[in-house]
Protein backbone atom coordinates (compact mmCIF):
# COMPACT_ATOMS: atom_id res chain seq x y z
CA UNK A 1 0.00 0.00 0.00
CA UNK A 2 1.09 3.63 -0.26
CA UNK A 3 2.86 5.15 2.71
CA UNK A 4 1.31 6.94 5.02
CA UNK A 5 0.88 11.09 5.09
CA UNK A 6 0.54 11.97 8.61
CA UNK A 7 1.70 11.18 12.13
CA UNK A 8 -0.13 11.86 15.24
CA UNK A 9 1.12 11.06 18.80
CA UNK A 10 -0.61 11.43 22.15
CA UNK A 11 0.60 10.18 25.90
CA UNK A 12 0.44 11.67 29.31
CA UNK A 13 2.21 10.37 32.34
CA UNK A 14 5.58 9.14 31.41
CA UNK A 15 5.44 10.85 27.96
CA UNK A 16 8.42 12.65 27.81
CA UNK A 17 10.42 9.27 28.22
CA UNK A 18 8.72 7.75 25.74
CA UNK A 19 8.96 10.56 22.90
CA UNK A 20 12.63 10.66 23.88
CA UNK A 21 13.14 7.01 23.27
CA UNK A 22 10.73 7.48 20.05
CA UNK A 23 11.76 10.76 18.25
CA UNK A 24 15.43 10.19 18.12
CA UNK A 25 14.87 6.72 15.90
CA UNK A 26 12.71 8.00 13.62
CA UNK A 27 14.41 7.59 10.00
CA UNK A 28 15.69 11.63 8.92
CA UNK A 29 14.41 11.19 5.35
CA UNK A 30 10.73 11.07 7.13
CA UNK A 31 8.26 13.50 4.66
CA UNK A 32 5.30 13.55 6.89
CA UNK A 33 4.15 15.90 9.52
CA UNK A 34 4.72 14.43 13.17
CA UNK A 35 2.39 16.02 15.61
CA UNK A 36 2.04 15.71 19.19
CA UNK A 37 -0.40 15.93 22.17
CA UNK A 38 1.37 15.48 25.42
CA UNK A 39 -0.08 16.80 29.04
CA UNK A 40 2.81 18.22 30.94
CA UNK A 41 0.48 20.12 33.56
CA UNK A 42 2.95 22.89 32.97
CA UNK A 43 1.95 26.54 31.81
CA UNK A 44 4.52 26.77 28.78
CA UNK A 45 5.23 23.96 26.55
CA UNK A 46 8.49 25.35 25.29
CA UNK A 47 10.53 23.37 28.18
CA UNK A 48 9.05 19.85 26.26
CA UNK A 49 10.21 21.24 22.68
CA UNK A 50 13.82 22.03 23.94
CA UNK A 51 13.73 18.93 25.57
CA UNK A 52 12.44 17.12 22.67
CA UNK A 53 14.67 19.10 20.25
CA UNK A 54 17.90 18.19 21.79
CA UNK A 55 17.43 14.48 20.95
CA UNK A 56 14.93 14.21 18.35
CA UNK A 57 16.49 13.25 14.91
CA UNK A 58 13.46 15.91 13.29
CA UNK A 59 13.34 19.50 14.38
CA UNK A 60 10.83 20.17 16.99
CA UNK A 61 8.76 22.99 16.90
CA UNK A 62 5.50 24.40 19.09
CA UNK A 63 2.31 24.09 16.48
CA UNK A 64 1.25 27.51 15.60
CA UNK A 65 -1.88 28.32 14.68
CA UNK A 66 -3.21 28.98 10.52
CA UNK A 67 0.34 27.00 9.80
CA UNK A 68 0.15 24.31 7.56
CA UNK A 69 1.63 20.62 9.55
CA UNK A 70 4.96 20.48 7.45
CA UNK A 71 5.95 17.43 6.21
CA UNK A 72 9.44 16.41 8.26
CA UNK A 73 9.11 18.50 11.18
CA UNK A 74 7.11 17.60 14.79
CA UNK A 75 4.51 19.91 16.14
CA UNK A 76 3.73 19.81 19.57
CA UNK A 77 0.33 21.16 21.16
CA UNK A 78 0.76 24.43 23.42
CA UNK A 79 -0.05 24.16 27.11
CA UNK A 80 -3.65 25.24 27.86
CA UNK A 81 -5.44 24.98 23.72
CA UNK A 82 -6.68 22.31 22.23
CA UNK A 83 -5.08 21.72 19.15
CA UNK A 84 -6.93 20.88 16.08
CA UNK A 85 -6.01 19.98 12.11
CA UNK A 86 -8.41 21.34 10.18
CA UNK A 87 -9.46 19.94 6.84
CA UNK A 88 -6.79 21.67 4.70
CA UNK A 89 -4.16 19.97 7.15
CA UNK A 90 -3.32 23.38 8.92
CA UNK A 91 -3.67 23.83 12.60
CA UNK A 92 -5.73 25.51 14.96
CA UNK A 93 -6.31 25.86 18.01
CA UNK A 94 -9.21 26.56 20.43
CA UNK A 95 -9.94 27.01 24.45
CA UNK A 96 -13.05 24.80 24.36
CA UNK A 97 -13.97 22.69 27.96
CA UNK A 98 -11.32 20.71 28.75
CA UNK A 99 -12.33 16.56 27.62
CA UNK A 100 -11.08 13.94 29.81
CA UNK A 101 -9.89 16.76 31.99
CA UNK A 102 -7.16 17.39 29.62
CA UNK A 103 -6.78 20.26 27.48
CA UNK A 104 -4.77 20.02 24.98
CA UNK A 105 -7.07 16.49 24.58
CA UNK A 106 -4.97 13.27 22.63
CA UNK A 107 -9.06 12.84 21.82
CA UNK A 108 -9.13 16.18 20.01
CA UNK A 109 -6.21 16.24 18.35
CA UNK A 110 -6.86 12.31 16.84
CA UNK A 111 -10.23 12.70 15.99
CA UNK A 112 -9.23 16.20 14.01
CA UNK A 113 -6.44 14.86 12.30
CA UNK A 114 -8.59 11.61 11.54
CA UNK A 115 -10.70 14.14 9.73
CA UNK A 116 -8.20 16.01 7.81
CA UNK A 117 -5.85 12.85 6.63
CA UNK A 118 -8.57 10.09 6.74
CA UNK A 119 -6.65 6.93 5.75
CA UNK A 120 -3.44 8.47 5.64
CA UNK A 121 -3.29 9.29 9.17
CA UNK A 122 -0.49 6.88 11.90
CA UNK A 123 -1.98 7.43 15.15
CA UNK A 124 0.63 6.36 18.06
CA UNK A 125 -1.12 6.24 21.62
CA UNK A 126 1.37 5.73 24.38
CA UNK A 127 1.88 5.76 28.13
CA UNK A 128 -0.52 8.12 30.17
CA UNK A 129 -2.71 7.41 33.40
CA UNK A 130 -5.87 8.02 32.00
CA UNK A 131 -8.39 7.50 29.06
CA UNK A 132 -7.90 10.00 26.97
CA UNK A 133 -7.03 9.33 23.36
CA UNK A 134 -9.03 6.09 22.82
CA UNK A 135 -12.42 7.91 21.42
CA UNK A 136 -9.96 9.94 18.88
CA UNK A 137 -8.12 6.71 18.46
CA UNK A 138 -11.48 4.59 17.56
CA UNK A 139 -12.25 7.59 15.31
CA UNK A 140 -8.75 7.29 13.67
CA UNK A 141 -9.77 3.54 12.76
CA UNK A 142 -13.45 4.60 11.55
CA UNK A 143 -11.79 6.59 8.97
CA UNK A 144 -9.21 3.95 7.65
CA UNK A 145 -6.18 5.42 10.08
CA UNK A 146 -3.71 2.91 10.67
CA UNK A 147 -3.63 2.78 15.14
CA UNK A 148 -0.34 1.57 17.04
CA UNK A 149 -0.48 1.42 20.59
CA UNK A 150 2.67 1.10 23.02
CA UNK A 151 2.09 -2.23 24.74
CA UNK A 152 0.88 -1.80 27.78
CA UNK A 153 3.57 -3.99 29.43
CA UNK A 154 6.10 -1.16 28.21
CA UNK A 155 4.35 1.47 29.11
CA UNK A 156 5.33 3.23 32.67
CA UNK A 157 1.97 3.93 33.07
CA UNK A 158 -0.62 1.44 31.53
CA UNK A 159 -4.02 3.10 31.54
CA UNK A 160 -3.74 5.02 28.21
CA UNK A 161 -2.79 2.30 26.12
CA UNK A 162 -4.98 -0.07 27.98
CA UNK A 163 -7.69 2.20 27.42
CA UNK A 164 -6.60 2.53 23.66
CA UNK A 165 -7.20 -1.58 22.76
CA UNK A 166 -10.50 -1.88 24.63
CA UNK A 167 -12.23 1.21 23.50
CA UNK A 168 -10.27 1.06 19.65
CA UNK A 169 -8.19 -1.83 19.36
CA UNK A 170 -4.91 -1.56 17.16
CA UNK A 171 -3.58 -2.68 14.32
CA UNK A 172 -0.47 -2.89 15.86
CA UNK A 173 0.54 -2.89 19.62
CA UNK A 174 4.19 -2.54 20.06
CA UNK A 175 6.63 -2.22 22.88
CA UNK A 176 8.08 1.19 22.96
CA UNK A 177 11.51 0.46 21.19
CA UNK A 178 9.87 -0.90 18.23
CA UNK A 179 7.46 1.80 17.52
CA UNK A 180 9.44 4.25 15.91
CA UNK A 181 10.61 1.33 13.06
CA UNK A 182 7.26 0.64 12.56
CA UNK A 183 6.81 4.38 11.80
CA UNK A 184 9.30 4.54 9.71
CA UNK A 185 8.00 1.52 7.71
CA UNK A 186 4.51 2.83 7.61
CA UNK A 187 5.37 6.65 6.38
CA UNK A 188 8.57 6.27 3.64
CA UNK A 189 8.02 5.98 0.49
CA UNK B 1 -17.79 13.75 1.28
CA UNK B 2 -19.19 12.25 4.37
CA UNK B 3 -22.39 12.17 5.68
CA UNK B 4 -21.52 14.42 8.74
CA UNK B 5 -20.14 16.75 6.97
CA UNK B 6 -23.14 17.65 4.63
CA UNK B 7 -25.25 17.47 7.73
CA UNK B 8 -22.69 20.12 9.21
CA UNK B 9 -23.02 22.21 6.07
CA UNK B 10 -27.21 21.84 6.25
CA UNK B 11 -26.73 23.10 9.77
CA UNK B 12 -24.95 26.21 8.93
CA UNK B 13 -27.67 26.84 6.26
CA UNK B 14 -30.30 26.69 8.62
CA UNK B 15 -28.76 29.10 10.88
CA UNK B 16 -27.97 31.22 8.37
CA UNK B 17 -31.02 31.34 6.22
CA UNK B 18 -33.47 30.67 9.62
CA UNK B 19 -31.91 32.54 11.70
CA UNK B 20 -29.83 35.12 10.38
CA UNK B 21 -26.67 34.00 12.25
CA UNK B 22 -23.46 33.40 9.59
CA UNK B 23 -21.01 30.34 10.83
CA UNK B 24 -19.46 29.81 7.23
CA UNK B 25 -16.71 31.72 7.96
CA UNK B 26 -15.81 30.03 11.26
CA UNK B 27 -13.07 27.74 11.29
CA UNK B 28 -14.32 23.87 10.43
CA UNK B 29 -12.62 21.62 13.05
CA UNK B 30 -13.97 23.54 16.06
CA UNK B 31 -17.55 24.28 14.67
CA UNK B 32 -18.07 20.63 13.97
CA UNK B 33 -17.29 19.44 17.33
CA UNK B 34 -19.23 21.59 19.24
CA UNK B 35 -22.20 21.10 16.97
CA UNK B 36 -21.18 17.13 17.44
CA UNK B 37 -21.31 18.30 21.86
CA UNK B 38 -25.01 20.09 21.18
CA UNK B 39 -26.10 16.60 20.02
CA UNK B 40 -25.21 15.46 22.80
CA UNK B 41 -26.25 17.79 25.04
CA UNK B 42 -29.75 17.98 23.82
CA UNK B 43 -29.79 13.89 22.92
CA UNK B 44 -30.58 14.49 19.53
CA UNK B 45 -29.08 11.75 18.33
CA UNK B 46 -27.66 13.00 14.50
CA UNK B 47 -26.91 16.27 13.37
CA UNK B 48 -30.10 15.86 11.30
CA UNK B 49 -31.93 15.53 14.15
CA UNK B 50 -30.81 19.05 15.93
CA UNK B 51 -31.12 20.77 12.17
CA UNK B 52 -34.64 18.93 12.10
CA UNK B 53 -35.25 21.22 16.05
CA UNK B 54 -33.51 24.22 14.60
CA UNK B 55 -36.17 24.70 11.69
CA UNK B 56 -39.14 23.79 13.87
CA UNK B 57 -38.63 24.54 17.40
CA UNK B 58 -39.64 28.10 18.63
CA UNK B 59 -36.76 29.41 20.53
CA UNK B 60 -34.49 26.62 20.19
CA UNK B 61 -31.94 28.67 17.98
CA UNK B 62 -30.77 30.58 21.79
CA UNK B 63 -29.76 26.87 23.03
CA UNK B 64 -27.48 26.35 19.90
CA UNK B 65 -26.34 29.55 20.06
CA UNK B 66 -25.00 28.74 23.89
CA UNK B 67 -23.74 25.68 22.33
CA UNK B 68 -21.93 27.22 19.99
CA UNK B 69 -20.12 29.98 21.77
CA UNK B 70 -18.98 27.83 24.78
CA UNK B 71 -17.76 30.56 27.04
CA UNK B 72 -14.18 29.52 29.01
CA UNK B 73 -12.36 31.77 30.51
CA UNK B 74 -10.76 32.93 33.75
CA UNK B 75 -9.85 36.32 35.71
CA UNK B 76 -6.38 37.61 34.50
CA UNK B 77 -5.61 34.67 32.26
CA UNK B 78 -1.99 34.36 30.60
CA UNK B 79 -0.97 36.86 34.27
CA UNK B 80 1.98 38.40 31.84
CA UNK B 81 -0.61 40.25 30.14
CA UNK B 82 -1.80 42.22 32.64
CA UNK B 83 1.83 43.34 33.88
CA UNK B 84 2.07 44.51 30.02
CA UNK B 85 -0.98 45.83 30.04
CA UNK B 86 -0.18 47.76 33.04
CA UNK B 87 3.39 48.65 31.79
CA UNK B 88 3.18 49.47 28.70
CA UNK B 89 -0.71 50.68 27.83
CA UNK B 90 -2.12 52.38 30.70
CA UNK B 91 0.86 55.19 31.31
CA UNK B 92 -0.26 55.87 27.27
CA UNK B 93 -3.92 55.66 28.33
CA UNK B 94 -3.61 57.89 30.92
CA UNK B 95 -3.12 61.07 28.53
CA UNK B 96 -6.43 60.70 27.26
CA UNK B 97 -9.10 62.53 29.13
CA UNK B 98 -11.89 60.06 28.63
CA UNK B 99 -10.97 56.45 27.68
CA UNK B 100 -12.80 53.80 25.43
CA UNK B 101 -12.62 50.04 25.96
CA UNK B 102 -13.83 47.61 23.73
CA UNK B 103 -13.74 43.87 25.34
CA UNK B 104 -14.76 42.08 22.24
CA UNK B 105 -16.20 39.04 23.05
CA UNK B 106 -16.64 38.88 26.50
CA UNK B 107 -17.99 35.50 27.34
CA UNK B 108 -18.83 35.15 31.14
CA UNK B 109 -16.85 38.50 32.02
CA UNK B 110 -13.95 37.53 34.04
CA UNK B 111 -11.79 39.34 31.48
CA UNK B 112 -14.07 42.34 31.92
CA UNK B 113 -13.46 42.82 35.85
CA UNK B 114 -9.94 41.69 35.51
CA UNK B 115 -9.46 44.62 33.66
CA UNK B 116 -11.71 46.86 35.67
CA UNK B 117 -9.56 45.95 38.54
CA UNK B 118 -6.40 47.05 36.98
CA UNK B 119 -7.96 50.23 35.45
CA UNK B 120 -9.22 50.82 39.08
CA UNK B 121 -5.87 49.93 40.67
CA UNK B 122 -3.90 52.14 38.00
CA UNK B 123 -6.70 55.32 39.30
CA UNK B 124 -7.76 55.19 35.45
CA UNK B 125 -11.72 53.43 35.70
CA UNK B 126 -13.41 56.95 36.77
CA UNK B 127 -12.56 58.66 33.36
CA UNK B 128 -13.17 55.00 31.58
CA UNK B 129 -16.11 53.27 29.77
CA UNK B 130 -15.95 49.73 28.95
CA UNK B 131 -17.99 48.59 26.59
CA UNK B 132 -18.17 44.72 26.96
CA UNK B 133 -19.72 42.79 24.09
CA UNK B 134 -20.91 39.07 22.93
CA UNK B 135 -22.95 37.52 20.35
CA UNK B 136 -24.61 35.16 23.36
CA UNK B 137 -27.14 37.33 24.96
CA UNK B 138 -27.10 34.03 27.95
CA UNK B 139 -23.04 34.65 28.50
CA UNK B 140 -23.95 38.60 28.62
CA UNK B 141 -26.15 37.75 31.27
CA UNK B 142 -24.30 36.08 33.35
CA UNK B 143 -20.94 38.45 33.34
CA UNK B 144 -23.39 40.76 34.27
CA UNK B 145 -24.53 38.84 37.21
CA UNK B 146 -20.57 38.20 37.90
CA UNK B 147 -21.02 35.13 39.96
CA UNK B 148 -18.46 32.23 39.73
CA UNK B 149 -17.67 29.26 41.43
CA UNK B 150 -15.62 29.63 44.26
CA UNK B 151 -13.17 27.06 43.74
CA UNK B 152 -11.77 28.75 40.54
CA UNK B 153 -11.53 31.92 43.05
CA UNK B 154 -8.10 30.04 44.30
CA UNK B 155 -6.31 30.41 40.65
CA UNK B 156 -7.63 33.31 40.11
CA UNK B 157 -6.40 35.08 43.13
CA UNK B 158 -2.66 33.67 42.08
CA UNK B 159 -3.39 34.76 39.01
CA UNK B 160 -3.69 38.20 40.33
CA UNK B 161 -0.64 38.38 42.05
CA UNK B 162 1.54 37.34 39.16
CA UNK B 163 -0.36 39.92 37.00
CA UNK B 164 0.58 42.87 39.56
CA UNK B 165 -2.30 43.16 41.74
CA UNK B 166 -1.79 46.15 44.28
CA UNK B 167 -3.96 44.27 46.78
CA UNK B 168 -5.67 41.11 47.91
CA UNK B 169 -8.27 39.43 44.90
CA UNK B 170 -10.30 38.38 47.64
CA UNK B 171 -10.49 42.21 48.17
CA UNK B 172 -12.98 42.45 44.85
CA UNK B 173 -15.57 39.65 45.68
CA UNK B 174 -17.70 38.50 48.58
CA UNK B 175 -18.01 34.63 48.97
CA UNK B 176 -21.29 32.52 49.80
CA UNK B 177 -21.21 28.89 50.33
CA UNK B 178 -19.92 27.96 46.87
CA UNK B 179 -19.67 31.14 44.80
CA UNK B 180 -18.15 34.16 44.77
CA UNK B 181 -19.77 37.48 43.45
CA UNK B 182 -17.83 40.20 42.43
CA UNK B 183 -18.06 43.99 43.93
CA UNK B 184 -20.82 45.40 41.89
CA UNK B 185 -18.97 48.85 41.87
CA UNK B 186 -16.74 47.13 39.55
CA UNK B 187 -19.30 47.69 36.69
CA UNK B 188 -20.38 50.83 37.34
CA UNK B 189 -18.50 52.08 33.89
CA UNK B 190 -18.97 49.18 32.03
CA UNK B 191 -22.15 48.39 29.16
CA UNK B 192 -22.62 44.93 28.22
CA UNK B 193 -24.56 44.74 25.16
CA UNK B 194 -24.92 42.22 22.27
CA UNK B 195 -22.72 42.66 19.06
CA UNK B 196 -21.89 40.20 16.64
CA UNK B 197 -18.36 40.06 15.12
CA UNK B 198 -19.49 38.55 11.83
CA UNK B 199 -22.50 41.02 10.87
CA UNK B 200 -22.34 43.91 12.97
CA UNK B 201 -20.43 46.95 12.68
CA UNK B 202 -18.10 49.84 14.47
CA UNK B 203 -20.26 51.35 17.29
CA UNK B 204 -17.23 53.70 19.16
CA UNK B 205 -14.32 54.85 18.81
CA UNK B 206 -11.85 52.90 21.22
CA UNK B 207 -8.42 53.46 23.10
CA UNK B 208 -8.21 49.46 23.54
CA UNK B 209 -9.33 46.44 22.42
CA UNK B 210 -9.27 43.47 24.00
CA UNK B 211 -10.47 40.40 21.89
CA UNK B 212 -8.46 36.99 23.02
CA UNK B 213 -8.92 33.75 22.30
CA UNK B 214 -11.73 35.04 20.17
CA UNK B 215 -10.54 34.92 16.18
CA UNK B 216 -9.10 31.49 16.85
CA UNK B 217 -12.90 30.13 16.65
CA UNK B 218 -12.31 32.15 12.84
CA UNK B 219 -10.94 30.78 9.53
CA UNK B 220 -8.28 33.56 7.96
CA UNK B 221 -11.04 35.44 5.90
CA UNK B 222 -12.92 36.53 9.14
CA UNK B 223 -10.05 36.83 10.95
CA UNK B 224 -9.40 39.11 8.64
CA UNK B 225 -12.11 41.13 8.40
CA UNK B 226 -12.94 41.04 12.26
CA UNK B 227 -9.05 42.91 12.33
CA UNK B 228 -10.53 45.34 10.20
CA UNK B 229 -13.09 46.07 11.97
CA UNK B 230 -10.78 46.56 15.17
CA UNK B 231 -8.38 48.49 13.20
CA UNK B 232 -11.46 51.22 12.02
CA UNK B 233 -12.82 51.39 15.57
CA UNK B 234 -9.32 52.24 16.50
CA UNK B 235 -8.08 55.90 17.17
CA UNK B 236 -4.63 55.96 15.81
CA UNK B 237 -2.29 54.58 18.69
CA UNK B 238 -4.85 52.60 19.84
CA UNK B 239 -3.74 49.32 21.36
CA UNK B 240 -4.93 45.41 20.51
CA UNK B 241 -4.86 42.83 22.72
CA UNK B 242 -5.23 39.38 21.48
CA UNK B 243 -4.50 35.78 23.00
CA UNK B 244 -1.00 34.76 23.73
CA UNK B 245 -0.91 31.92 20.85
CA UNK B 246 -2.83 33.89 17.77
CA UNK B 247 -1.49 34.66 14.65
CA UNK B 248 -2.23 36.98 12.38
CA UNK B 249 0.72 36.67 9.96
CA UNK B 250 -1.84 35.71 7.24
CA UNK B 251 -3.96 38.69 7.71
CA UNK B 252 -3.46 41.73 4.94
CA UNK B 253 -5.48 44.31 8.10
CA UNK B 254 -2.94 43.48 10.64
CA UNK B 255 -0.35 45.44 8.56
CA UNK B 256 -2.08 48.33 9.98
CA UNK B 257 -1.10 47.45 13.43
CA UNK B 258 2.73 47.88 15.22
CA UNK B 259 4.37 45.42 18.06
CA UNK B 260 4.24 46.68 21.25
CA UNK B 261 4.85 43.07 22.42
CA UNK B 262 4.34 40.56 19.83
CA UNK B 263 5.13 37.45 22.13
CA UNK B 264 1.89 38.72 24.38
CA UNK B 265 0.05 40.04 21.03
CA UNK B 266 -0.04 43.60 22.38
CA UNK B 267 -0.47 45.91 19.51
CA UNK B 268 -0.85 49.52 18.09
CA UNK B 269 -2.95 50.81 15.49
CA UNK B 270 -1.11 53.21 12.69
CA UNK B 271 2.07 52.50 14.45
CA UNK B 272 4.44 52.96 11.14
CA UNK B 273 5.71 49.42 11.90
CA UNK B 274 3.84 47.52 8.86
CA UNK B 275 3.77 43.79 9.34
CA UNK B 276 4.83 41.55 7.09
CA UNK B 277 2.49 39.20 5.23
CA UNK B 278 3.08 35.68 5.39
CA UNK B 279 3.22 33.51 2.03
Amino acid sequence: MTARAAIAMGCSAGGLAALQRVLPALDRRLAVPVVVCAHTGSADVSLLVELLGRVSALPVVEAAEREPADPGVVHVAPSGYHLLVEPNAHFSLNVDARVTYARPSIDVLFETAAGAWKDGLVAVLMTGANSDGAQGLRAVRQAGGYALVQDPASAESDVMPRAGLDIAGADACLPLDQIAARLNQLCLP
Amino acid sequence: MDVEDIEIELFVRAMQLRHGHDFTEYAPASLKRRVQQLVRTHHAGSISELNRRLLHEEGFVTRVIEGLSVPVSEMFRDPPVFRALRDKVLPVLASYPEINIWQAGCAHGQEVYSLAILLEEAGLYERTRIYATDFNDAALQVAAEGIYATRDARDWSRNYIEGGGQKSFSDYYSARYDFIKLDQRLRRNVTFFNHNLVTDEVFCEAHLILCRNVLIYFNNALQDRTLGLFRDSLVRGGFLCLGTRENIDFSPSAASFGDIDAGLRIYQAGAGVARPLAR
